[in-house]
């Protein structure tokens, strides 16, 4: 079926993130016929998990729905979910990619209406929200998601969930014996666009990730801004539910360290800037955010944005890298401990909640790539001639917010573009 | 003030972080120091310390040399070696803090009364003389470091201890006397012989 679609003029895109569909659609608008693949049981990746943008503050579901009926309305592209590359061999122009499609065991009869979700009773960490909340064993990976079709987790079965999802679908659309299947397809350019994952934040061992239940990373404290999040839009503390109306982020948290990231990863502080605003907006003149800092690295027009939050006398600056964290039994509160450098003062700070803001990797592992691909230091793909045809767009290629990915996104398309351009000899 | 020291402020004057790198162990790496506090507030003693390391490390590159060199900071350096662990530009701190302590007393200019200083004479003196440590009589010159009286109220305390090694096998209190040292005593006078000739000759070539 795919193959069919396929020629050696075809585009594939790995991933379906905002960089994936940004190089996917851009591609597909020129007339190029373009595969798009998508691990997860839905594309939008990490941007769909964010709650707003910044520096503008906009919701980010916007820009989705935009790109969603751009890829509705494109008969260029096809999207193909739960599917991942596993192998891909030959040469600019002319490449064969191996595709794994997982099962999704609910067919497009699929209705979306939930009945399915309502009869399973197994439940697992929602990857969504980072584990911070469960869900069904049948469901929708969240709200947006495209396609907008519900998923068996495969836990379920060959157990009597599996038969009650089975049972409530009024469409016939549970197929419990969908099976893995593997195809080959034919392709002339790949854009590699897989995007990144959080550091791991229990191995930065003095700041207690793992052993402090206020201490959370950025991503999820992000994830209980949504009204159908964890804490249902609410900002509380994971200990016991209080309100964090006080609330100190630190920066650096695994970047721009030798003993974890090297590079920085340069959303961090726009990020931790745009969380401050969650405070005010939360808890008004109750809410408080205190930044410990290295050195803010709001670039370009982002300034503004920093100068904006500075004004806010709410928010509080803190030029030093925290050097540990302790936990005050009693009231449940984080104590930051370190040395400022405006003045080499020694603190002891109590806040409510502790948010690190977490450095950004790539996340495919530079061993896991199944093809030799050129990386740099810290494993984001290069630029180099020896990919061939393959273009990292976005985050698998630096460090990026998400204008920086999209614009990265278009680049890698033009790339590619231009390969399948000469193999049709429309180039000299 | 030493002469070497003198010799010193002329060759650097105005960039005591070049004298620093070319003189302090692992001077080289204070210039990748980031300013990020993780090294002071990471210090068990830092509560103690007059100017934190990553104050020490501003301070040599604003010139401070009298500030830096004339300092008990470093001498509080016990070598836990947590900031070496956290720093995030991996700089070998205990060993600088080591090498500016070595380096200000080199020059002669290190604090004379820090208790630091004169128990590492103290321990030095005793290892190279016979290249093994007479334990003994290390530590009753530690109890009396600071007066008789305090030496012998602190024996007194440390006697329910002593007595101890001595029934475990740990404590020979006749080596207050009979110190036999290690078989290639000469050797080792050889060999610290010869790199104190090749430091003063360093020292030299700089002071020249």
């Amino acid at each position: 079926m795919s193959d069919a679609v396929a020629t050696s003029q075809s585009i594939l895109v790995v991933g379906g993130g905002i960089s994936g569909i940004t190089a996917a659609l851009e591609a597909a608008e020129c007339g190029k016929q373009v595969v798009l693949v998508e691990k997860n049981p839905s594309i939008g990746g990490r941007v769909s998990q964010l709650y707003k943008y910044f520096p503008k503050l906009c919701y980010p579901s916007c820009g989705l729905e935009i790109n969603l009926r751009r890829i509705r309305a494109n008969r260029n592209l096809r999207l193909m979910t739960q599917t991942e590359l596993v192998g891909l061999s030959g040469t600019p122009g002319d490449y064969t990619a191996t595709l794994r499609i997982a099962p999704r065991y609910v067919n497009d009869n699929c209705t979306g209406c939930g009945a399915c979700a309502e009869a399973v009773q197994a439940e697992f960490d929602d990857e969504y929200n980072y584990g911070m909340k469960k869900r069904k064993g049948a469901y929708l990976p969240f709200n947006m998601a495209y396609p907008p079709r519900y998923v068996l987790d495969p836990r379920i079965l060959g157990t009597e969930d599996a038969e009650r999802a089975k049972a409530a679908c009024k469409y016939g659309a549970i197929d419990l014996d969908m099976q893995e299947r593997t195809v080959d397809l034919h392709v002339g350019a790949v854009i590699w666009a897989t995007g990144w994952r959080p550091y791991d934040a229990a191995r930065i061992q003095p700041y207690g990730y793992d052993r402090f239940a206020n201490v959370i990373t950025s991503v999820e404290f992000e994830r209980m801004m949504d009204p159908f999040g964890p804490t249902g839009g609410k900002l509380l503390r994971p200990s016991d539910g209080k309100p964090a109306k006080d609330v100190a982020f630190i920066q650096c948290a695994g970047s721009r360290d030798r003993n974890h990231l090297k590079h920085c990863s340069r959303i961090c502080c726009m990020a931790s800037l745009k969380q401050s605003t969650y405070l005010r907006e939360q808890f008004g003149d109750e809410g408080r955010a205190t930044i410990y800092y290295i050195d803010i690295r709001a670039i370009d027009r982002l300034e503004d944005f920093y100068a904006r939050v500075k004004a806010d006398e709410n928010v509080r600056f803190v030029k030093s890298k925290v050097a540990s964290i302790t936990e005050d039994k009693q009231t449940g509160n984080v104590i930051l401990n370190g040395v400022d450098t405006e003045g080499y003062h020694r603190y002891s700070n109590p806040h409510d909640l502790c948010v690190l803001a977490i450095g950004m990797e790539p996340s495919v592992d530079r061993s896991a790539f199944p093809v030799e691909v050129a990386v740099d230091q810290n494993g984001f793909i290069e630029a180099a001639p020896e990919n061939g045809a393959i273009f990292a767009a976005g985050c698998s290629s630096d460090a990026l917010d998400v204008n920086r990915s999209v614009q990265s996104a278009t680049a890698a398309a033009l790339r590619a573009i231009q390969v399948v351009n000469r193999v049709a000899g429309v180039e000299g | 003030m030493s002469d070497l020291n003198t010799a010193m402020v002329e060759k650097y004057r105005n960039s005591f972080l070049k004298e620093v790198e070319a003189n302090v162990e692992e001077g080289e790496w204070v210039k990748m120091c980031m300013q990020c506090g993780v090294c002071s507030g990471s210090c068990p003693l830092g509560p103690y310390w007059e100017h934190p390391p990553q104050e020490i490390f501003m301070m040599i590159r604003a010139g401070e040399r009298d500030e830096v060199l004339k300092s008990t900071s470093m001498w509080m350096c016990t070598s836990c070696y947590n900031c070496i662990v956290r720093c995030p530009r991996e700089l070998p701190i205990t060993h600088i803090m080591h090498g500016l302590a070595h380096y200000a007393e080199r020059l002669g200019i290190a604090p004379r009364q820090n208790p630091t200083r004169k128990f590492a004479l103290m321990f030095w003196d005793n290892l190279s003389k016979t290249g093994r440590v007479n334990e003994p009589v290390l530590g009753v010159g530690l109890y009396f470091m600071n007066g008789i009286k305090e030496g012998i109220r602190t024996a007194l305390r440390m006697a329910p201890v002593g007595l101890g090694m001595l029934r475990t096998k740990r404590f020979n209190p006749f080596a207050f006397l009979f110190h036999r040292g290690c078989k290639g005593k000469k050797d080792i006078h050889k060999i610290i012989r010869k790199a104190r000739e090749l430091e003063l000759a360093k020292a030299a070539k700089f002071g020249g």
